[in-house]
């Protein structure tokens, strides 16, 4: 597993890092369990502040569509917490959205088995590289051509969201144990 | 055929299906974790309308959001219309899009580059 070095940390502070991410104008921090009712929640909270402010309806939007879509990842593709971390909740997640200048940051966390890792890694780092005209064309491919799961997805999330925001996705993975590591994603709108 | 209507929620879309009058109707959100289990019943129905369509049948979508989920959905009901293309009878899908939502707009192109159907693209004014 080719993971930084800096990320190969004995522990991996959750509580720490999750305060270390609310910076700018905070506009929604969860962590805990996701649940469709959450998503909802969170949806509609976001969308009454959004609402609040001068935005153009275009910036409206796609915020909350790129909401919608790493809500729903999350929900679709977590794997359940860790043993000993099951007080956090079993299907914990973490989510915040700020607003930085004139920047939207979303960050969201969740553990992820060490074996689908590589997979997810190589996929972003595969999307961060096309244009994006290329990241249209893959996006298309993809509604076409490939029969979606149960979960519905077909991997089209993150496609989605790197052609909303037209940058490349940050990502980290950070080693919490032998079996898992907590996968954390930012967002630039 | 018996019509459909679904009345919306803040994750499903309105749906109006009218078999008599050859128009149906999708608008609102369509951001459903679980798009497949909303959608199949429509492109079920779907699926039998196009054995025998009318001479004209006109779809509306009109769509404020849709999620990737939805997205492969909605392309399995246009899959379905484009059968009546097929059985030589006339149909357009009007692709409604808000006023500078680029967006949606491209989303329609999209579908409409991978389809062989007519579309129309259609503009509303902010309300």
């Amino acid at each position: 597993m080719e993971l930084k070095a800096k990320n190969k940390l004995a522990e991996f502070d959750i509580e720490k890092w999750y305060l270390s991410e609310q910076s700018g104008e905070l506009l929604f921090a969860f962590k805990g369990n996701i649940s469709p009712a959450l998503i909802t929640e969170i949806l509609e909270t976001i969308e009454n502040e959004l609402g609040k402010k001068q935005e153009k309806m275009k910036v409206k939007k796609r915020v909350y569509n790129v909401l919608v879509e790493a809500l729903q990842n999350l929900y679709h593709h977590i794997d359940s917490t860790p043993q000993e971390k099951l007080s956090l909740g079993d299907r914990f997640i973490v989510f915040i959205i700020s607003k930085y200048d004139d920047i939207y940051k979303i960050v969201t966390g969740n553990f992820i088995k060490f074996d689908k890792v590589r997979f997810l890694k190589d996929r972003i780092d595969q999307v961060n590289y096309l244009s994006v005209e290329e990241r249209k064309a893959l996006y298309k491919l993809i509604l076409n051509n490939q029969e979606f799961s149960e979960k519905g997805g077909g991997g089209l999330g993150i496609i989605d969201i790197a052609r909303r925001i037209s940058a490349d996705l940050n990502y980290n993975f950070f080693k919490y144990d032998e079996e898992y590591a907590f996968f954390v994603l930012h967002i630039e709108i | 055929m018996e019509a459909i209507f679904i009345e919306g929620t803040p994750k499903t879309p309105t749906v109006n299906f009218n078999s008599e009058e050859g128009i149906f109707e999708i608008k609102g959100r369509s951001i459903p974790e679980n798009s497949i289990e909303f959608y199949k019943p429509l492109v079920d129905w779907l699926d039998k309308y196009a054995s025998s369509p009318l001479d004209k049948t006109e779809v509306n979508i009109q769509l404020e959001y849709f999620n990737t989920s939805s997205s492969k959905c909605i392309l399995d009901v246009f899959k379905k219309l484009e059968k009546v293309t097929q059985a030589n009878k006339e149909i357009v899908i009007n692709w409604h899009y808000e006023e500078d939502d680029e967006d949606m707009l491209e989303a329609g192109e999209d579908y409409q580059s991978i389809l062989r159907i007519p579309f129309k693209m259609i503009e509303i004014d902010d309300e």
